[in-house]
């Protein structure tokens, strides 16, 4: 069994959803406590991910990657870096298609906490930063768990997007959800069922870590 | 001295209502503020430390504009020297009372200071406790020590002993009185607790819809007639039972327990759980029903 599309995918996930993690807690802290008129949308554009098909968000992706675009050909002249049927360019649509699983769980989190929270630690002379990461992130651990959990489970299962600006080229592009589509059209089911097997596995060991961690389920072995 | 003179429009539950205080204030002074809820009392504090901007007005504290609207100064509530105590005590859950008070403290502040504030307001024993183990009594302490940190000048207290108990708020009562005399605060609290402002206050405010209406000593602004009493204590009055034809009035006043004689027609008048105020002038006690209207 070829390895690579599986190798592919955690690296994949990993980056993405460490990348995540950082642009997300300030996204996430300011849509929780902004009274700001553009709240709404730019809570819009961030959970369009959820709802486009991904093969919308891919076309649009496509255009602003291809190489007659102007941005897309300065980062490649400059950068050296090609987002389109590249890995980087796979990490760059992931970002944008997880974003909301990130988002999502952290500013629900922060929206929880009491308002005294915060106002205590202005009072204390501190600033919203160290607010933030001293007070406010320490108090959310589980809303944290929450998003980096499901977005590195959203981009394991990524397919739209990938099919659109990745296509599939081996230890570059194709990631494992490709692979199995592939292996199924060569009619080449037993490496399919390998690929979706291992899938399968680890997408349900992720989401029992969750719901137990967060239900508070293993603190009683820990104590 | 605190010289306030602020202006807000306030959405309140109904409907729509404007705050309009003038308050000063001398360095030292222990200011109450009474009032129905939704009279504005809360937003008035939360104007001087600066976590609501008054729509019009200014604010100036010890001679330094902290805001004020014509010259578009308006202090954040982190470069406002304020405690604030609020009801709920608002304590960290992720840091232990050590962790919670040393916070507050500003980094340049000598080490000892922190065990000055656990040893004034006898936390030694608490210290390493994390807040969800604490009482509602003991999580206010750790509060109030932690709005000292910062050496404020003005401490802030929002209904801060309101949820407590009787001998819990006693006792924190005295804590807050030591430590505004110690540390020379100015000190501004809310409170519904009549006995409470009686016992702490140099200055009562009674605030209605957004004004303040009455400014002056509390004894004489709660008690209807005017008592020139050699000595008066506020408290509240525990229980009354008749003996031959006069009655025994008990009234909790702090700590102590006291027994008051009362005719017929002022026990009739009192009931237990009243909040009363008692005198004595020269060699007979009176007692009088304290009542705010």
């Amino acid at each position: 069994m070829n390895w690579s599309p599986i190798i592919l995918t955690f690296k994949l996930a990993i980056i993405t959803t460490f990348i995540l993690f950082i642009i997300s807690i300030p996204i996430a802290y300011w849509l929780s406590y902004t009274k700001s008129r553009i709240k709404p949308f730019l809570e819009t554009i961030v959970s369009m991910p959820l709802v486009l098909p991904p093969t919308v968000l891919g076309f649009y992706l496509l255009l602003a990657f291809s190489p007659t675009n102007k941005v897309s050909a300065w980062i490649s002249d400059n950068l050296g870096i090609s987002l389109i049927f590249s890995f980087e360019g796979l990490v760059v649509a992931s970002l944008i298609y997880s974003l909301p699983f990130m988002v999502h769980p952290i500013q629900a989190g922060l929206s929880k906490l009491p308002i005294n929270l915060s106002e205590a630690s202005f009072m204390a002379g501190k600033s919203r930063r160290e607010t933030l990461l001293k007070v406010l992130l320490p108090n959310v651990k589980p809303a944290l768990l929450t998003g980096v959990v499901l977005s590195f489970a959203h981009t394991i299962g990524e397919f739209g997007v990938v099919l659109m600006i990745g296509g599939s080229i081996p230890n570059e592009t194709r990631v494992a959800s490709i692979a199995i589509y592939d292996e199924v059209e060569s009619m080449n089911y037993m490496a399919a069922n390998q690929y979706s097997m291992i899938l399968f596995a680890i997408t349900f060991i992720i989401l029992l870590f969750v719901y137990t961690v967060n239900s508070g389920y293993l603190k009683q072995f820990w104590k | 001295m605190i010289i306030l003179d602020v202006r807000k429009t306030l959405l309140a539950k109904e409907n729509h209502f404007q705050l309009d205080c003038k308050l000063e204030a001398n360095k030292g002074d222990l200011i109450a503020i009474y009032g129905d809820s939704g009279a504005g009392k809360s937003s008035l504090l939360r104007m001087i430390s600066g976590l609501l901007t008054p729509d019009t007005g200014s604010i100036e504290v010890h001679g330094e504009l902290w805001f004020d609207e014509n010259k578009k100064i308006n202090k954040k509530p982190q470069e406002r020297k304020i405690g604030f105590v609020f009801q709920d005590a608002a304590l960290f859950p992720n840091m232990s009372v050590r962790e919670n008070i040393n916070y507050a403290i500003p980094k340049k502040e000598d080490k000892k200071w922190l065990e000055e504030i656990i040893r004034m307001i006898d936390l030694k024993d608490l210290a390493n406790r994390s807040p969800e183990t604490l009482s509602g009594g003991q999580k206010q302490r750790v509060a109030l020590a932690r709005s000292i940190a910062r050496k404020p000048d003005i401490l802030l207290l929002d209904e801060a002993l309101s949820a407590l108990d009787h001998s819990m708020r006693s006792e924190l009562q005295d804590y807050i009185l030591s430590i505004h005399k110690s540390l020379g605060l100015t000190t501004i609290m809310v409170s519904h607790d009549i006995a409470e402002i009686s016992k702490m206050a140099d200055r009562l405010l009674i605030m209605e819809h957004g004004e303040i209406t009455k400014n002056g000593d509390p004894v004489s602004l709660f008690s209807k007639r005017k008592v020139s009493g050699k000595f008066q204590f506020t408290g509240e009055i525990l229980s009354i039972k008749p003996a031959d034809v006069i009655f025994i009035v008990t009234v909790l006043i702090g700590k102590n327990i006291v027994k008051v004689v009362a005719d017929k027609k002022t026990a009739e008048n009192l009931s237990v759980g009243n909040q009363v105020v008692v005198v004595s002038k020269a060699f007979n006690p009176l007692i009088y029903k304290i009542d705010p209207s």
